[in-house]
């Protein structure tokens, strides 16, 4: 009797050790959820949500306080993979956050700017060029489409233009709707 | 060659329809008054203008250089006036337009000064390999892959073997057949500058069983070069569908199996077309840059199929009634052959370096029928000739799982039909390969692209936070500069206050 106490003791201290000691060894940095709702999310930056960035609202989502519907950019398929992950149910998109819209870039007519800056600080990922009182550029390659450079342009010379599909970024048509209708028919 | 073949699973085959287009020898297209050059005819970076409009470009000059590293140049196919750069509509499934130059011929045909050729092995294979790329030539198999980049096996391969890919396992195409039967020394000349610039004793000249004409032709012309071309034979393979495909080929012809995901120079084997091989036999023994190709013309509405030699650009409609096509206009007509070719959206499309074929009316076409569902007989996996399973594949697609298609392998598909085409449920099973394959390579983009927007505006945050810190700690020194002059101020005014006082004080005493 008085051994298999003792061996459980010790037992139960041993492993208590191991696992206290692979707690420390092992310790995750950071919240692993936020990380992996943060790849999913768009990185547009734009704060349609309601958040100031991507990452504050993938910590909001992983911490329970936001909803998953609340990225226009990222649109359906966002929200189809943010579902999947937390294996909760997914859900159309929030109307007060925005709606879906075609990818756009942002363009600066060059005549109009006047060099004020504006839209530099409020650029994001800076993706804008310039300096006080010099034409500012874009550079389309780094612009998310966030729109956030519009509003603050006295101006108003900031346009946003759909991208256009090429022959290098073109993709095959869906060809599933042609047996979807077949289905329904059976 | 004494070894035995190998073999690779699956295949097809099929009736080849050869003969409809091997009667003629290859004719000359004539030539068009007005010539559609797309700049971007090969797989990488598009080439970049070298002329304006209104210049007047001789045959054979230099329009467009070579844009990055996978990229070839552009020239003139005759002589005459560039009359417009700007968008037009290009060879292409999606039927989009891209930029192209124009060329108004003179028809006086006229070529540029050629440089004198030397001998090629006073070149190194360095100087070779940027010679082939300045004469702009492209896999013409059908990919259009710049071919100096296949001639450079790097410093980590060694190459082992040389094969000259003349099998041509499409139905209906016969433009390969056509230049062993006629141009064989040609390929000859390409087959020894590849040889010596790619350093290999190896080579073989692949041909499928059902082109007789084409080996023995090939056999006269290596017999009579037997001292330059030693370890150079023909090989005749069996014909079955899609053998021409290089990894099948390399399959058949060594037994060894490319990786996936990898290149034939990872087994030390290069692979190229034998037009591919006369282009740049004319290019370095002639000094002649890539300014034509021979297109098979052929199908059950041709009247007279053939294979033309065509200047690149040549408007597709005036092929078509050069060979005395009766097109309906808008009868669909397919580039390529019928198992991998696409539907075109117009005759009026220019002829590129990628153009093997232009087929109308296919005999025998399977009715088009709306598809069944899938009733999983796994007739596809049994074809497929890269052994995957197409049927998998398909759900996936279909539910746009893009993962879960990788984890099948989709990338490793060849795009072949021929899951499609033993399909009895009619399911358009390429189609749906294509469309996950195009949405996985865009999400791969898209990721990239996010990620790096990420990184940036990280950098940002970190940027700003940096100045703030370094305002406020400006703001306190100044404060405190501030303060101790204050109160240096104070001071000095305290002692001068004391300083008046005593003076007073003196005074009134």
């Amino acid at each position: 009797m008085l051994t298999a106490i003792l061996a459980i003791t010790v037992m139960a201290l041993i492993f208590g050790l191991l696992l206290g000691y692979a707690s420390i060894r092992f310790k995750v940095e950071g919240d692993p959820i936020a990380d992996q709702i943060d790849q999913l999310l768009p990185q547009t930056q734009c704060g349609q949500c309601s958040f100031p960035g991507c990452r504050p609202y993938a910590e909001a989502i992983a911490a329970g306080e936001a909803d998953i519907n609340r990225c226009p950019p990222g649109g359906e398929t966002t929200i189809q993979a943010l579902a999947d992950l937390l294996e909760i149910e997914a859900k159309p998109l929030d109307d007060e956050c925005g709606v879906e819209k075609p990818k756009t870039l942002a363009v600066i007519v060059e005549d109009r700017c006047i060099g004020c800056t504006l839209c530099i600080q409020a650029c994001p990922v800076d993706a804008i060029l310039g300096a006080a009182k010099q034409m500012h550029t874009v550079i389309s390659d780094e612009c998310t489409g966030c729109e956030l450079c519009v509003p603050p342009c006295p101006v108003d010379c900031i346009d946003m233009v759909e991208t256009k599909i090429n022959p290098n970024t073109w993709r095959w048509p869906d060809p599933a709707h042609v047996d979807l209708t077949l289905e329904d028919q059976s | 060659m004494t070894k035995p073949l190998g073999s690779f699973p699956g295949g097809l085959v099929l009736d080849g329809q050869k003969k409809r287009s091997t009667y003629d020898a290859i004719r000359k297209t004539p030539l068009s008054k007005k010539l559609i050059l797309p700049l971007q005819q090969h797989i990488g970076a598009a080439s970049t203008p070298i002329v304006g409009i209104g210049d007047k470009v001789l045959k054979g000059q230099k329009i467009a250089r070579a844009d990055g590293h996978v990229s070839v140049y552009l020239h003139a196919p005759s002589s005459g006036t560039i009359t417009a750069i700007d968008e037009q509509p290009i060879p292409h499934p999606s039927g989009l337009s891209a930029q192209c130059i124009t060329l108004e011929t003179d028809g006086e045909d006229r070529w540029i000064d050629l440089a004198d050729t030397v001998d090629f092995t006073s070149l190194s294979e360095h100087d070779i390999r940027q010679k082939i790329r300045e004469a702009g030539i492209v896999g013409l198999g059908g990919a259009g892959f710049p071919s100096f980049i296949k001639l450079n096996p790097g410093v980590h391969h060694t190459v082992e073997t040389l094969i000259i890919n003349g099998v041509e396992c499409e139905p209906y195409i016969t433009c390969d057949d056509m230049i062993m039967r006629e141009r064989a020394d040609g390929i000859l000349d390409g087959i020894e500058v590849m040889r010596y610039a790619l350093r290999v004793n190896n080579c073989v000249i692949v041909i499928e069983d059902n082109k007789p004409e084409a080996i023995s032709a090939m056999e006269l012309a290596l017999g009579r070069r037997q001292t330059k071309l030693q370890n150079t034979t023909v090989v005749v393979i069996p014909t079955r569908y899609p053998t021409g495909s290089e990894k099948q080929l390399i399959q058949v012809v060594t037994g060894k199996q490319v990786p996936s995901q990898g290149l034939p120079i990872d087994i030390g084997i290069v692979c190229h077309n034998v037009g591919t091989s006369y282009a740049i036999g004319r290019a370095i023994t002639h000094g002649e840059p890539l300014i034509s190709r021979i297109v098979t013309v052929t199908g059950t509405d041709v009247k007279h199929a053939g294979n033309f030699e065509t200047l690149f650009g040549t408007p597709m409609h005036e092929l078509l009634s050069f060979c005395d096509t009766h097109r309906e206009p808008n009868e669909p007509f397919i580039l390529g052959g019928p198992m991998m070719g696409y539907n075109l959206s117009g005759d009026h499309l220019p002829i590129t370096k990628t153009a093997n074929c232009i087929l109308v009316g296919v005999d025998n076409a399977a009715p088009k029928t709306d598809p069944l569902p899938c009733i999983r007989c796994g007739e596809c996996a049994t074809a497929c000739p890269v052994s995957l399973l197409p049927q998998q594949l398909y759900w996936y697609s279909r539910s746009k799982d893009l993962e879960k298609t990788q984890q099948y392998n989709l990338m490793d598909c060849i795009e072949c039909g021929c899951c499609s085409y033993v399909c009895p449920s009619k399911i358009p099973l390429v189609h749906y390969f294509r469309f996950a394959k195009t949405e996985t390579m865009n999400q791969r983009v898209e990721t990239q692209k996010s990620d790096n927007a990420r990184i940036r505006h990280d950098n940002r945050l970190e940027r700003q936070e940096a100045e703030k810190k370094d305002k406020e700690k400006r703001q306190r020194q100044r404060k405190l500069a501030l303060a101790a002059s204050k109160a240096a101020k104070q001071k000095a005014e305290a002692e001068k206050a004391a300083a008046n006082q005593t003076q007073s004080d003196n005074q009134e005493q």
